[in-house]
């Protein structure tokens, strides 16, 4: 090979042999977030009817904070009793205040709570980290704004809900039974609540029994708004408490995010009767990375896809499918990059990943790494310290994942990747849609074209160009296949609260 | 992947005293940056809390990289004098504090700068190469870059030639920057790109790659002549630069963001940068730089806050 050759040759790869040393010459001091100012009470009772009411049963639960383990407050149990208290309260509020009020009313009260929420948004942040272990700067910057802004977009549809399906007359469904998860606890409520109240309907809503008390604050956020009593009511309870929710034959509605084993067993329970339903269930996202991307900030988008909320996020990049010919260069970058990421006390304002939601879901994602390492995938864990106490992993990915392993196709719902890669375009859209889900995937390319043409194969309810994990109000949110139906936020989010005559 | 990468053979082209050969047509182009994404990516950076040890330890870090600045028509002699003493021991109260890096200014005060800095180790920067514009015939520019280093400069600060740039004449970008480097001997060579005049990210990747290869010691954004001067994310682009750099070879370069850098506030926020994205190895003055001139008494003003609870009036404080 002639000298010209050898050197046109060696420029053309771009390597990455050498490695950077993140270590301790200029640490942060703890930036812990001051609590003192927060309140959160020894007992916390139902709300129903605009009251706060003790358990029939006489039964409460303790909420505890997954980074201490330490007990936070005890939480009535609802129980089947209590689930047709609150959906008689609903019926009644809905009857006798709500379906007879003006859109332009409704919106008023609707208005007035996202006022509120940002009013209290410093404190709601911190019980929603110390409840859920979420790091405060999510709950700070996104949870709590976003919920926010739910409310005030909703508040905006609240009077011209029949400019959102032109030529049809609609009118709201009744009562709504929602169920929401512990990952987004209070943003959750946003996402059931704002659209039920804008459309017309009253509420029952159950929080997730590890993280109701960002749902109680808003309860009392509720009562300051001065809504009619009964409008929202709050139960909570476990499992056992959904399913008396779901399956009440005057609830009109049902509205469940969580995983979709549960799912499945809420759309049995239902089947016949002619309540509305809408599921938001689990993801394996596809976020699939071309050569030719923004390598750095894709890789800044890979940490965002699925360390973001401790990997609890149904719509995370979990699966990352990676060009073939880049392969070696984004996984020593993330190497790299995994380094920077701060795993700790989530009350922290520098801590980047928080404490995983609970015992249990620690326990799966320990199993679920385990059958990865067992399946011959290679595992490479973050080298960050972890505190002693609460519940913590550090984040983790594979290399070497096969898309029949375990780990490529189940939802680990932890700050775990499986990186797999592909050679063709076509290939990408292939793997990508392998997988029993379609919530959402991620696509990073520098050529605008690409990004179309994929993003018109992929099977997903959800796709983001250039980015990942962005949420906004006016853009609607669901899924594909067992990832599930409906669809939450702008117009199309209002059909799940509407009949369309 | 390959080991053989193109930073790596541009490298081996340069003998310790061969100029490096001239720009190759088959350069990769750099990687794409998303404007978006790297903007985003500083925001989220610049919410990190610094506070306490931290921010003590960080500011004082900032003024040992501080490259005192004065370039202007009316520099004298006994301005640059009051800077060098001002950089020598910039805090009365506290003789822990600095000294700074550098003192930079015009070649005809580098003399003056050498002889009040005489016995420290606070380096003399020299702009050159027909600063600020750089619109001048390259002989010219290599004459001033000769001229300055016989004037005592331990480093020069060179402007590209933008226009060359923009006109994707990359082959003479890179041919002037190889021959100023040759024209410094001994010399650190900071390579000024601009990036207020280069429009896009992926031009400012595009030149920081240019002036790596063609033999910069640092690169550096601005001249401090033209708005905007150093951005956060323009940084960070040039960083990430550094970065596939370091990956490919394992040779480090400097980073100098200079102008706009005005409050402690913004100071740590560079730095914590810099820490995040190119680590401990980078977080000292041979391979990190700001150049300021009105930086330095905000730091010094949150470090005496820091020691003493209350803020100082900024009279308390020289103005050199």
């Amino acid at each position: 090979m002639s000298k010209a050759l050898t050197k046109a040759k060696a420029s053309l790869g771009r390597g990455a042999g050498f490695a950077l040393d993140f270590g301790h010459a200029w640490d942060y001091a703890p930036a812990p977030e001051a609590t003192d100012h927060v309140k959160i009470a020894r007992r916390y009772e139902l709300f129903i009817g605009g009251a706060w009411r003790a358990p029939r049963s006489g039964k409460y639960f303790a909420t505890h904070s997954p980074s201490t383990e330490e007990k936070l407050a005890e939480v009535a149990e609802a129980d089947a009793r209590d689930v047709d208290d609150a959906v008689k309260a609903a019926r009644n509020a809905y009857d006798k205040y709500w379906k007879k009020m003006r859109g332009a009313e409704r919106a008023k009260y609707v208005f007035r709570i996202a006022r509120a929420i940002q009013e209290k948004a410093r404190e709601l942040a911190i019980v929603e980290s110390m409840d859920g272990g979420k790091p405060i700067k999510e709950s700070r910057d996104v949870d709590v704004p976003l919920a926010a802004a739910h409310f005030f977009y909703h508040g905006g549809w609240a009077d011209k809900l029949e400019y959102a399906f032109h030529g049809r007359r609609v009118r709201p469904l009744g009562v709504a039974g929602q169920i929401i998860p512990w990952n987004f606890p209070l943003l959750m409520a946003a996402w059931k609540i704002a659209p039920a109240l804008a459309c017309g309907n009253t509420v029952v809503l159950k929080p997730a029994e590890t993280t109701p008390l960002t749902a109680l604050f808003l309860a009392r956020i509720l009562e300051e708004c001065e809504l009619p009593p009964g409008v929202v009511n709050i139960v909570t309870g476990a499992g056992e408490t959904g399913a008396a929710l779901a399956g009440h034959p005057d609830v009109n509605k049902v509205a469940f995010t969580g995983s979709t084993e549960v799912g499945k067993r809420i759309q049995k329970a239902i089947a016949g009767s002619r309540k509305r339903l809408t599921l938001e269930l689990g993801g394996k996202a596809a976020n699939v990375i071309f050569a030719d991307a923004p390598i750095d900030q894709a890789v800044e988008g890979i940490i965002n896809g699925i360390y973001f909320n401790q990997g609890h996020v149904c719509c995370a990049g979990s699966r990352l499918l990676v060009e073939e010919s880049v392969h070696d260069l984004v996984v020593h970058k993330l190497r790299d990059r995994l380094a920077t990421l701060r795993v700790g006390d989530p009350l922290d304002k520098n801590t980047d990943v928080g404490a995983i939601n609970s015992k249990m879901q620690l326990e799966k994602i320990t199993e679920l790494v385990a059958a990865g390492e067992k399946e011959g995938a290679e595992r490479y864990s973050a080298p960050c310290k972890l505190p002693s106490k609460g519940y913590f992993f550090a984040p983790t990915f594979f290399t070497g994942v096969s898309q029949s392993s375990r780990i490529a196709r189940e939802e680990i719902f932890g700050p775990v990747l499986s990186i797999l890669t592909f050679r063709t375009p076509d290939e990408a859209v292939e793997k990508a849609n392998n997988t029993m889900y379609g919530l959402s995937a991620g696509i990073w390319t520098d050529k605008g074209a690409k990004i179309f043409w994929l993003a018109q194969k992929l099977k997903a309810g959800v796709i983001w160009g250039n980015t990942y994990n962005k949420f906004d109000a006016s853009s609607p949110f669901g899924g594909y296949k067992e990832s599930g139906f409906g669809r939450e936020g702008g117009r199309q989010g209002l059909g799940a609260y509407l009949e369309v005559e | 992947m390959t080991q053989e990468s193109r930073g790596q053979s541009t490298l081996s082209r340069f003998g310790a005293s061969a100029r490096p050969a001239p720009y190759p047509l088959f350069y990769p182009p750099p990687p794409p940056v998303d404007q978006v994404a790297i903007e985003e990516r500083v925001a989220a950076l610049a919410k990190r809390s610094i506070k306490k040890s931290a921010k003590i330890a960080g500011l004082r870090l900032a003024v040992a990289m501080m490259d005192l600045t004065t370039l202007e028509g009316k520099d004298t002699p006994g301005k640059v004098r009051a800077l060098c003493r001002k950089a020598l021991s910039p805090l009365d109260s506290d003789s822990t504090v600095g000294p700074c890096a550098a003192i930079c200014v015009y070649p005809n005060l580098v003399p003056v700068a050498k002889q009040a800095l005489a016995g420290s180790k606070v380096k003399v920067a020299s702009v050159a190469t027909a600063f600020p514009s750089g619109q001048s015939p390259l002989p010219v520019k290599l004459d001033d870059t000769r001229r300055a280093v016989e004037l005592g400069a331990d480093e020069i600060d060179m402007v590209i030639d933008r226009g060359a740039m923009l006109a994707g004449d990359y082959a003479k970008v890179f041919d002037e920057i190889a021959a100023t480097k040759e024209a410094c001997g001994p010399a650190h060579l900071k390579v000024i790109l601009e990036t207020g005049e280069l429009g896009s990210y992926d031009v400012v990747r595009k030149a920081s790659e240019i002036g790596i290869a063609a033999g910069g010691d640092f690169i550096k954004t601005s001249t401090g002549k033209v708005t905007p001067a150093a951005t956060p994310a323009v940084t960070l682009v040039m960083l990430e630069a550094i970065r596939d750099h370091y990956y490919a070879t394992g040779r480090r370069i400097g980073m100098k963001p200079a102008g706009g850098v005005r409050t402690a506030k913004q100071a740590l926020h560079y730095l914590v940068i810099v820490k995040e994205t190119l680590g401990d190895a980078w977080l000292n003055p041979d391979l990190f730089r700001f150049g300021a001139s009105a930086l330095l008494n905000d730091v010094l003003m949150q470090l005496e806050k820091e020691r003493t609870g209350a803020y100082q009036a900024s009279e308390d404080f020289s103005k050199d």
